[in-house]
This record gives C-alpha cells, structure tokens and sequence, in this order.
C-alpha cells in the first residue's frame, strides 16, 4: 500500500497549521492588546505587529540612488489627437452601441398596466444585470415598495420614473470636480490606483492630454516597476499627450520613482504629476503597504497628493466594492474612474461605492484613443441604464 | 478566491445539516439564502435563477423525504449542482499530430491575455513542449515588448511584426514550423465583444492559423458582462476553454460558474497569482469541494508530490510520530511547504481550515517572522527546546527581532504539535504495529477522514490553551480533527 500521499498531506498540513497558529496567536494578541493570553514571560512588550513587515527605510532627499530616466516628450506619438480641449463626448451617443437589456426590461415594465409581482422581479433583475448589487437593489426597490402602499404610485410607469428619480437623487449630492490646488506646495500630485488590467496606464496618457489642454504643465510618473513593459506603455501616452515622463529600472522601487518624479517636476516648474502605479489586488497585504508608502513618500519633499483615483473597469461585479474599500483605506481614495464603459457593461457597482462608500466617480473611460474620457454626469449615467437607445 | 463563497455556503448549509426534518419553509430559505450568496458572488443572474430552480426540484422531490438526514441531502444536492455547472471532467489537452499545436488568446481589455499567454507558454513548457508566443497584439502600446519581457523570464521565444495581426499570426505560424517549436500561442489585442470591426479582425486571425485551441480569457473579478462577453466571443471564435485570470484576488468568482453554464465551454486553466508559475490547470470537481469548504486535497497532494522526496518525507513522517520532530526539521519542512506556492494558496485548499485562520490575511511575510525566530536558535536549542532558559530566549528574541513572549509561544505551542503528533502515531502505529515504519493508514479511510473534516475545523489542532486529547471515533483510521477540539 503506498502511504506516500497520505504522509506528504499530513506533513504540509502540519507544517502549516503550525506555522498559522504561531502567527495568528500573534495577530489576535496584537489586534487585543489586553492579555488575553498571557505568555508566561511578562516582559515589557514591544507589540510585535506580525502584518507590519520590516520596511526598507524611506528615501529622504535623495539623489542619484537610482537610476532614473528622464524622457522628454518624443514628437513622433503615433496619435497626436488634436491639441484642443476633448470635446466631451456625450456618454449617451457612446453608450448607445451597448444599449440593449436595459433599454428591453424598462420599456417592457413602463408598458405593463398594473404593478405585478413580476414588475418587481424585472426591476430586479435588471439592476442585478448591471450589477448594481443585490443589497442595493433590494432596498431601492424596498423603498418603492413602501411608497406604493402609500399609494403615492400606483402604476408602473411612474414606478420607473420613480426608481431613477431615487437613483439620480442618490448621485446627485457628490462632488466631482477634479481637485488642483494651487495654494498647496507645488506640484498637485493625482496617484492612480487600482487592480490589475482596469486601464490606469490608459486612463492617465487620456487625464495628461486633458489637463495639458487645460493649460496645466503635466510631468508622468511611471511608478508602474512591476509589470512587464508598463513603463514603456506610458511613455508612449506621454508622447501622444506630449508631456515629459520620468521612469524608473523596472523591478526598483516605485515610492523612488514617484519621489524622483515630483522632485523633478518641482524642478522645472510643472504643477501636475500623474503618477502611475502597478496593478495589484486589493487582498494582497503586502503590495497594499507598498502602496500606502507610495502615498506616503510622495509628498515628502515637495508636491501634494491632491487626487488619489481609484480606476475601475465597467465590466467589475461585485467585488468592486471590496476593491473601493480596499484602497480607500490604504490610500484615501477621493475619486473614481470608470472605465471601459463603451462595452457591454454598465458598471453598476459604482452605484454602491458611490452610496455606501461616499467616493464619487469623477470620470468616465469610453474607448482607447487619447479624447475619449469625459465626466461623470449622473443623471447622463442613470438615464442611460433606463432609456438607453429608446 | 473562491473562500468568501465557500464560507457562505457552509453557513447556511450548516443551519440544515444534521437536520431530523425540513419543512418546506426551510428548504426555501435555504433556497433563498443559496441565491443571494450566488448572485453575491457575481452568478448571472439567470444561471443563479436556473440553479436554484434546479435544487429546489431535487430537494423538495421525494429522495429529501425518504432520506435519513434531509440536511445532509441538500449539501449533497448542492454539491452535486456545483460540479456540474463548473463543468465535470477537467479539459485534456492534446497535440497536433502534424506540429505546431495552436493556441489563441482572446478576451476583453485588461483581461491578462498577454500575462496569460507566456504563464500558458511556461505551462506547455513543464510539459516538455517548445512552445513558441507570437505578439499579435499591435493596438497596446508596448504589448509586444511586454510579451518579450515575459519569453525572456520563461526563455520561449517571442515572435512579432509590426503592421497587420493577422499577418503577424500567420507569418508566426510560419515561424514556428521554420525553427520546430511544436506548441504555438497567438497574443492579440484586447477588444469589446460589440465592436463589430475588432471582433472582425479576430474571425479573421483564427481563419489564418487554424487554432486547435481557442482560450477566453476572463477576469475573475468580472460581473454579470461576463456571459454576454463569453456569449458573444463564442459565437465568433467557438472557444475551446476558458482560462479565469486574477483567481488569487477575493472575487468569489461567480463568472466562472456562469460561463461554463452558458457556453458549455469549461474553464481549462487558472491564474492563480503574479508569479509566472501560478497558473494550473482548473479542475472542475475539485472546485466544487472548495466552494463547499471540503478542501482541494488533490492538488495539495500533487503540488506536495513535486516537491517532497517520497523516502524523505517517509523518515520525516516516522520521526513525527515518534516524537522526535525537532524544530529543525521543521524549518525544512517549512522550505519545501513553500516551493509549494503562497502559504494563503495552499490553505485554501487544505480541508476544514477554521475560518479565522483563513481570514487573517496571512502572507509569506508574515511566516518569516517564525522562521526568524526558529533560525536565532542555535542547533542545540532547535533539537531540544526545553534548554531555552530565560537569557537564551532574550538572545533569541533579540536575534530575530521579535520579543520574548513570541519566543514563549512558539516553544509551547511546538511541544502542544510534537504532543499531539506523538498520540496521533500512537494511534496508528496500533495497527502497524511496528515501531520504525511509516504508520500504514488506509487511504480509502483517510480520504474519508479528509471529507468529514470538512464538516469540522481544525482550531484546535496546534493552539495552545487547547490541548485536546484525539478521541477514538475510528480507531486505526487517520484521526478526525473534529475531536481534537
């Protein structure tokens, strides 16, 4: 009989739980600082924070440690894209090619007679279609309900105009305006955060050509040292945006780089610098107090982070908003951007970070050429979900 | 990855197990609670609706009646359920007689096609393959550099020509048979499953190279978008399997489920994590046991397999039932438990972890720290850890940066463990019999054992201020961790 299996699975088994169990004593001892347990040496105890890993000492003023690239804009950007303010595409033209379930289930509802219990299910499922959330829509559609016993709609058309009135009602309070702070110490710092493949890289070459048109002297931050190439994408968006950008060795570290990058902005006098930040997921520990030093040592000598955007892709479901509360705690997070929303997605997870987080959605990606971003409108956003293409 | 949902199930399947009688109330509340953790999870919301409905039949059909314990039945039921949406036997994969064996990439944005195909190239390459990746993504800026960075880490060669994609795959095509690489995996653009034009282009590459495999890949993290995109890629491409990127993220990885459901197609691979080796082929039926919270045991086994020597282990195996397991030993168990992959990975697939375990976010870091310590003993102190006396656990909590109650603990709670390892050969070694050779257990019975952890935990195993005693439930079998509490 070959016990071979067996004996490997006991071993891995043992070794590990053993291992857990030392360090989740630690943990819970650590998060209860009251002896809960107390060890049988009572020593001064300097509190062992098991999830504070030894850091690597913060630049301070630094120079040359690293070396670092600095590329000015190259004339030669494959797409120059017209050097005028992108004129705001209006996200309903854009949205227009996905109009499709929702347009179907809400003029469906709008035409019945009577409220139904399948009024209530179609309701449903749609906002679950466009993955709203259970939570929230079981509550939006809670408190129509309550109104109905009021009597205060009694059919369905007005239930619809209702549930997007409440919806609009429940964006419409945020603001959005892209904070720049000319008062603060120079340069305004926006750090771009978010998991892997939402399109930061993208979406910061669309803000530079944005901010460039609008009169700010932009500099980028590839702070993006990790992934394969990352750097080389930027630099291509800062010669179509025609800003200069400073880079890092890949694999170095991307608090050195940003640093590096707002020190040279301040240098020669640009007031925004984009920074750049690898893809991580939000349950990775370790890579989310990397970010929280990025933050950190951003604005260390000069500079100011005036903007941390989380960017997320439309086609998220639900766990966008463990992604929203994720970062938000890591990097205080003060705005959204959504993209990827000329697709097949409606994004609506925004719906709850918005509502049960308070970050408002700034931004809206709609395509991979260098105008297409626009703000967030609410009432543009919801009218969409209920009367796209009708 | 998997875990939230895993966790949800086993809460409410836990209010039912063991149940004498169902009412039809409780069976719909437990219907109900199943949809909202599916569609929680990112389950379409047809397929949670087509799951449900499906359950519902069986349960409240007479086999729940008749059955001795309805509690039991239903967790059953939803087993039995999971593993068929996530889409039985799990995708072989063959070769071409005539090589190249070709292989697409396609997918939305930001899905991790590029990062996929050279994690597939070093996967095909394990499998003594030499495969060859062509860049065929020409709209990314620096797609076709990253992929380059990418064959440089794994060594695969990477092909490219600026201009068109579909001549590019094809005078990739080309390529590969001119040099003799038997596998080759086409790269391409990220695109929308609505944008006529790109999704043009594609039908276009794959008429050119004639793909024997034709992978979507797909975020984990995706929502309800996933089937339309899935639908709509299929209907273009005729995928062959899916490969779910991202899975290492805490997206309860609904879509998964979803697009096996709707496309029939089965998830083929899975990335598991950054690193280029975390990526595995997706077994369906294991899946299942995950989502569940019985744990992945055999791919623990195999993962563990590639790592351990069999004699080694064997020795080590004795040594811990005899209680002579020192902590030495244990720091090179502990290097050869991590060649197995993240500590967080291979819990998750470890049955019956008690939750609180899984939910403190333990990181390789954070297993240093026991490693530190372990490593500023001297080799005296590691054999025999009763000689660590009051100035010997100040040197060593001064040497790995810790303090002396974390020396304290990890002393005490290794004597608990070589404690309790001891009884654990003792009541193994009953049977054997003899003193020097493994214990001989019956795997049938331990895999039985393995499945009924499932139902328990294991929080008492190795804590101290627990010191369970294993009671005698199966004698001879592997112990049930359940009574270690």
């Amino acid at each position: 009989m070959d016990n071979a299996p067996l004996i490997l699975l006991l071993l891995v088994g043992i070794v590990v739980v053993f291992g857990l169990g030392v360090i989740a004593l630690n943990r819970r001892r650590a998060d209860a600082p009251a002896a809960v347990e107390a060890p049988s040496a009572p020593t001064v105890e300097k509190s062992l924070r098991i999830d504070e890993v030894p850091r690597v000492e913060e630049p301070t003023v630094r120079k040359e440690v690293e070396e670092v690239e600095e590329v000015e804009a190259e004339e030669t950007g494959p797409e120059p894209g017209p050097l005028v303010e992108p004129e705001p595409v209006a996200p309903k033209r854009r949205f227009a090619k996905a109009a499709g379930i929702f347009t179907g289930a809400f003029a469906g509802v709008r035409a019945k007679e009577k409220i139904t219990a399948d009024t209530w299910d179609d309701l449903e499922e749609t906002l679950l279609r466009a993955d709203v959330g259970l939570s929230v829509t079981t509550s939006l559609l809670a408190g129509l309900k309550s109104r109905i016993d009021k009597k205060e709609i009694t059919d369905p058309r007005s239930l619809v105009d209702a549930l997007q009135a409440e919806m609009t009602a429940q964006l419409s309070a945020n603001a959005r305006d892209l904070t720049f702070d000319a008062s603060v110490k120079q340069p305004n710092i926006w750090l771009f955060v978010g998991v892997n493949g939402v399109g930061k890289t993208t979406t910061i070459g669309k803000v530079a050509f944005a901010q460039k048109a609008n009169g700010r002297n932009v500099l980028l931050a590839a702070g993006d040292t990790f992934r394969a190439a990352a750097s080389e994408q930027l630099e291509t968006w800062a010669g179509r945006a025609e800003v200069p950008i400073v880079r890092g060795s890949e694999g170095g570290d991307p608090s050195a780089v940003i640093f590096d990058a707002v020190q040279s902005a301040a240098a020669r006098g640009c007031d925004l610098v984009l920074a750049d930040t690898a893809g991580r997921l939000q349950n990775k520990t370790n890579l989310m107090e990397e970010l929280k030093k990025v933050r950190r040592v951003a604005e260390k000598d000069a500079g100011t982070v005036t903007e941390v955007l989380l960017v997320i892709d439309a086609t998220t479901g639900q766990n966008g908003l463990s992604q929203a509360a994720q970062f938000a705690e890591a990097t205080n997070v003060t705005g959204v951007v959504l993209t990827k929303l000329d697709g097949s997605a409606k994004g609506g997870i925004v719906f709850a970070i918005e509502t049960q987080l308070g970050i408002p959605v700034k931004l809206v990606g709609l395509g991979e050429t260098i105008a297409d971003l626009v703000a967030f409108d609410p009432d543009e956003y919801i009218h969409e979900l209920f009367d796209a293409g009708s | 990855m998997f875990d939230s949902l895993s966790s949800k199930f086993e809460s409410i399947l836990n209010k039912v197990r063991g149940r004498g009688r169902l009412t039809e109330d409780d069976v719909e509340e437990v219907l109900s609670e199943i949809r909202a953790a599916l569609l929680d999870a990112d389950v379409n919301v047809t397929v949670a609706r087509n799951v449900v409905a499906r359950i519902r039949e069986q349960a409240v059909g007479a086999e729940l009646s008749k059955a001795l314990d309805p509690g039991q039945q239903i967790v059953k039921i939803v087993n039995q359920e999971l593993t068929a949406i996530l889409g039985g036997d799990t995708l072989k994969i063959t070769y071409a007689g005539k090589p190249p064996t070709v292989v697409l990439m396609a997918g939305l944005q930001g899905s991790g096609k590029t990062t996929s195909a050279a994690k597939l190239a070093r996967w095909f390459k394990s499998q003594g393959r030499q495969p060859l990746l062509v860049g065929a993504d020409l709209q990314r800026p620096a797609a076709v550099e990253q992929l380059r960075t990418l064959g440089r880490q794994i060594d695969v060669p990477v092909f490219s020509d600026p201009g068109d994609p579909v001549t590019t795959a094809t005078r990739g095509l080309a390529e590969a048979r001119r040099i003799g690489r038997d596998v080759l995996i086409v790269d391409t653009a990220g695109r929308l499953s609505i944008d006529a034009d790109l999704m043009d282009e594609i039908r276009r590459i794959s008429d050119a190279i004639e793909p024997h495999y034709t992978f979507l890949v797909i975020d984990a993290m995706t929502g309800q978008d996933a089937v339309n995109t899935a639908e709509a890629f299929n209907a273009t491409l005729e995928i062959d399997g899916v490969i779910l990127s991202k899975l290492d993220g805490d997206a309860r990885g609904g879509a998964a489920l979803s697009v096996k459901e709707v496309i029939g197609k089965p998830i083929a691979f899975a990335a598991t994590g950054e690193k280029i080796d975390a990526f595995e082929q997706f077994h369906p039926d294991r899946m299942a046991g995950r989502i569940l919270g019985m744990g992945d045991v055999l791919t623990l086994i195999e993962q563990a397999e590639q790592v351990f020597e069999k004699e080694e282990a064997e020795a080590t195996a004795v040594k811990m039932f005899e209680g002579e397991f020192t902590l030495d030993d244990f720091l090179e168990q502990l290097q050869q438990v991590k060649k197995m992959g993240s500590i967080s990975s291979i819990m998750g697939m470890l049955p019956g972890m008690p939750k609180e375990l899984k939910n403190a976010e333990i990181g390789d870091d954070q297993v240093k720290v026991t490693e530190a310590i372990i490593r500023s003993m001297t080799l005296e102190e590691r054999r025999s850890p009763e000689i660590i006396n009051g100035s010997r656990r100040v040197r060593i909590a001064k040497g790995s940066g810790t303090t002396v109650p974390d020396v304290n603990r990890l002393v005490k709670q290794f004597s608990e463990m070589q404690r309790m390892m001891k009884q654990m050969g003792g009541l193994a070694g009953k049977k054997s019999g003899k003193k020097g050779k493994p214990p001989k257990m019956n795997p049938v019975k331990m895999a039985k054992a393995m499945k009924q952890m499932g139902a328990g935990d294991l929080s008492g195993l190795g804590l101290p201020g627990q010191p369970g005693l294993p009671g005698q439930k199966n004698p001879g079998a592997f112990p049930d961790f359940r009574d270690f509490r």
